[in-house]
């Protein structure tokens, strides 16, 4: 029997808002130190460090929205019937760098869930897509995350 | 100008021995209040990790720093994809590195296979990108 239930499946699908950000060389420079980068142009903050639009499009949260481990709720997801977390994976296309002064617009989908048999039960995987595109209408980043839930 | 790269190369490797200054840095960059990463008695004692949980993301960076310092300045990266299989620690010994494992002259892109390795040589973060280089 599928822990999946027809409400659940009706998730996929569900859009985020779309949420804008201008991108800065302070803030780039900030997350080039933080990150270890070695290369001039990304410490210098001429163009953004791959792994950027991580920090760029982590959801900005006040205190009242964080749980007590600290981590705010995702709420694109649907409630899951399993919830401990195993590890996930990211898979990033690369459109066109991101440098100082870009207006950026990132858009999350929850694109697929589906379950597969583990060792010890249901594994649930869901992938949420982010899209990124700049107000110039160009693609910048596409990345697709896959978590699984045991 | 030519390139010189051969399926079976070996990347520089690189390594990281991030401390708890790193972590916070890290998670300030990102607004990320997840007390695994930087309150070691809620670690610890909560949790039940052994230190300061380094986060995910942050190894699959290095990834692709790896694949960027190995293209030096002559290539972009097209693709990068990675997994955070087991936990790493403030403090641990950590290897980046990798090898090309497919080259084609043609379009100059070159797909490589990148590990964080810890010190017992376990994979931590196994991870592949794609390099476009300039032909």
């Amino acid at each position: 029997m599928s822990v999946l239930t027809p409400d659940l499946l009706a998730s996929i699908g569900r859009k985020g808002p779309p949420r804008t950000e201008v991108v800065t060389r302070r803030d780039i420079r900030k997350y080039a130190i933080a990150s270890g980068q070695r290369q001039r142009r990304f410490l210098d903050g001429d163009e953004a460090p791959p792994l950027y639009h991580v920090a760029l499009f982590w959801d900005v949260v006040e205190r009242e929205e964080l749980t007590p481990d600290g981590v705010s709720i995702d709420g694109l997801l649907p409630k899951f019937p399993l919830t401990r977390a195993m590890a996930g994976g990211l898979e990033i296309q690369y459109h066109d760098p991101i440098r100082p002064g870009d207006v950026l617009t990132g858009t999350r989908t929850l694109t697929d869930i589906y379950e597969k048999q583990g060792r010890s039960g249901p594994l649930i995987f869901y992938e949420v897509v982010l899209e990124i595109v700049r107000d110039d209408g160009e693609p910048v980043v596409t990345e697709k995350t896959t978590r699984i839930l045991r | 100008m030519t390139l010189d790269v051969k399926v079976g190369d070996a990347l520089p490797e690189r390594v990281c021995v991030p401390d708890n200054i790193d972590l916070f840095f890290y998670n300030a960059a990102l607004w990320n209040a997840h007390r695994i990463h930087f309150d070691l008695p809620y670690a610890k004692e909560v949790e039940g990790y052994p230190g300061l949980v380094v986060p995910g993301p942050l190894m699959g960076d290095w990834l692709g720093q790896c694949a960027l310092e190995w293209a030096s300045g002559r290539g972009r990266l097209v693709r990068l994809e990675y997994s955070n299989r087991l936990a790493a620690y403030s403090g641990d010994t950590l290897t980046v590195g990798g090898t090309v494992c497919a080259f084609d002259a043609g379009s100059g892109e070159a797909t490589l296979d990148l590990f964080v390795k810890n010190e017992e040589g376990a994979v931590v973060s196994p991870g592949k990108a794609v390099v476009r280089l300039e032909t």
